[in-house]
């Protein structure tokens, strides 16, 4: 990897993060009505005293420059200020709720990209017409069915099955293991499905392309195995394309994570971001985002940086 | 007719699934259905029945009215959301393509970090602003659309903009706006049919994504994530409105998706058998 083609990336980096925190930031500027006032909620009177002190409170009574530069500085060291309702650091709460989000998150990762070799490379071994609309479908299918019906729909049939499983809440994997395990099964299901629809669909286009290669040819010719031929020869060139789109879906999980926690009652951070949309809890809501969002940015450049590495011609 | 059938059986398919689900919306005043509001509480979560064909909800509402009528509010949501998404995104795109230097780098660096929040996070972001309503969410995906249209129509434009046509309109002094228009835009017809028709399909679950968790539709209006919610909560009494309304959106993100794949193999050959 070129040390110039290094620098550009994080240039890019760099300007897509601060892009990022400037659209948060002016988020909670474009409320209309007055968002202190909505934030004092109706809870209590509306007095300028109060709307005065919560102002100072959230440092809203400084020029809009000034403001930025606080919050920002704040976040780069983990700051993100305290939460509206209970007084706790915003960064405690974003901690105390991660980890459930990013468990279901890299199991599905896991789960939806693992067995998507296996199945791209087996179909595409299938050939033919019949095969083909199948495949097709199938990732269609597969692609279309909203995750939080096929979460809900499971909890009913299991529930019906068996009656002991369980299905809903978090435990973390330190305190039990196996119950931590059992209650991931649905929700992984739910969430890697789309994933594992769509990557699969990838290997197999870009192995049937891979195996219509001559080196693939050659390999044939000097008695390689079918084996040999698909895991060593073609998965190798398949995987290019198959590692990006790996990165991008990344960011489909975390959306789809939100929703799927609130089916099984995953106290995550979809559970965090959406209780403090409703208790107009703004500088949660905006941390949040933040965070997740620039995990996501962060993850998509590191899969750009291991592109480079595994095919060379991208950082020329 | 038959000729077309026979040789895009696929297509042919999903346009009729499509038109159907279409259909079946837009005409639901006249098709005879139950008042989707009309609670009778005498009649409630009951299982499908020649009176009701799939059962009624936990208020005793019609689950067949109310999905045909949730098909409405999902497609008028879904089919503002993206048209807007593709005039606002397709403009810029273009216009990017075509002027390319300083204004091109600029617009769609700002593209680039609208695109860099995860679609259902912007979405919430948007609605934490505005508050949850149908329009809202409109508006949500609409703006989390926007920079994937300018993204998807810079390339081609990018192509066509290099084209000798183009490069021959501009020799004989035809306006920006006039090469834009009518040697551009009815170029990139077969791009853009073929994505609106995906990101319908994916917007449908977007939609339903956000009503599911409150940020849309709200009661009483009929909606396809409202209803699944909602029947969440009296599954193991009766799982019907649940199952039913899910099955729907998945019908209907299924038929736009793959309308949008089959079409894209019919209007370009050279990218059949690839995704």
């Amino acid at each position: 990897m070129s040390q110039r083609f290094l620098l550009g990336r994080l240039l890019d980096l760099a300007v897509v993060l601060f892009g990022i925190s400037v659209v948060v930031f002016l988020m909670i500027r474009l409320i209309p009505g007055d968002a202190v006032a909505i934030m004092l909620g109706a809870n209590t009177d509306i007095t300028p005293e109060r709307v005065a002190a919560l102002e100072s409170r959230l440092g809203l009574d400084q020029p809009i420059l000034i403001q930025y530069g606080n919050w920002i500085w704040g976040a780069l060291r983990g700051d993100f200020g305290t939460s509206v309702w209970t007084g706790r650091p915003v960064a405690q709460e974003i901690a105390a709720n991660i980890w459930p989000t990013l468990e279901l998150t890299l199991l599905s990762i896991l789960v939806g990209a693992g067995l998507s070799i296996p199945l791209g490379a087996f179909m595409a071994s299938a050939r033919g017409k019949g095969a083909e609309v199948a495949v097709r479908i199938g990732a269609i299918a597969g692609l279309t069915i909203p995750s939080f019906w096929l979460g809900i729909v499971s909890i009913f049939v299991l529930s019906k099955l068996f009656p002991g499983f369980q299905a809903l809440g978090y435990v973390p994997f330190t305190e039990d293991p196996l119950g931590n395990l059992q209650r991931m099964i649905l929700p992984v299901i739910a969430l890697s499905l789309p994933m594992l629809a769509n990557l699969s669909r990838l290997v197999r286009s870009a192995m049937l392309d891979a195996l219509g290669q001559d080196y693939i040819r050659t390999a044939k010719a000097k008695g390689a195995s079918k084996r040999r031929l698909i895991y060593k020869h073609a998965l190798r060139n398949a995987l290019i394309p198959y590692i990006t789109s790996v990165g991008v879906a990344a960011g489909y999980l975390l959306g789809g994570a939100i929703v799927v926690e609130q089916v099984f009652a995953i106290p995550g951070l979809g559970r965090l971001v959406l209780g403090a949309i409703s208790e107009r809890n703004y500088p949660l809501v905006q941390a949040t985002i933040l965070v997740m969002t620039a995990a996501f940015v962060i993850v998509n450049f590191l899969v750009d940086l291991l592109y480079a590495v595994i095919d060379p011609r991208v950082s020329k | 007719m038959t000729a077309f059938y026979a040789r895009n059986k696929l297509l042919s398919f999903a346009i009729a699934l499509v038109v159907l689900q279409l259909v079946a919306a837009i005409f639901a005043p006249f098709l005879g259905l139950q008042d989707p509001f009309a609670q009778v509480m005498v009649a409630r979560m009951q299982g499908p029945s020649t009176a009701n064909l799939l059962g009624t909800d936990q208020l005793g509402r019609d689950v067949l009215a109310r999905i045909i009528y949730g098909y409405r509010t999902s497609l008028l949501t879904c089919l503002t959301a993206v048209s807007l998404a593709l005039v606002v995104g397709g403009l810029i795109g273009m216009l990017a393509a075509y002027y390319r230097g300083w204004f091109d780098r600029i617009v769609m660096r700002l593209m680039d970090i609208l695109f860099a929040f995860p679609i259902m996070l912007l979405a919430i972001a948007v609605i934490a602003v505005l508050g949850p309503t149908s329009w809202s969410a409109a508006l949500a995906i609409a703006i989390v659309y926007t920079p994937i249209f300018a993204r998807l129509l810079r390339g081609p434009a990018l192509v066509i903009c290099e084209s000798e046509y183009v490069n021959g309109a501009k020799a004989i002094g035809a306006s920006n706006w006039r090469i834009i228009l009518i040697h551009l835009l009815p170029n990139l017809a077969s791009v853009i049919l073929v994505q609106t028709s995906l990101l319908l399909s994916a917007a449908i679950l977007v939609e339903a994504s956000l009503s599911f968790l409150g940020l849309g539709a709200q009661p009483p209006t009929p909606s396809l994530g409202l209803m699944l919610s909602e029947g969440r909560n009296f599954l193991l009494l009766s799982p019907w409105p649940a199952v039913f309304a899910g099955f729907a959106i998945l019908l209907l993100s299924f038929g736009f998706n793959l309308l949008g794949d089959a079409l894209r193999d019919t209007l370009d050959p050279r990218l059949r058998g690839a995704s």
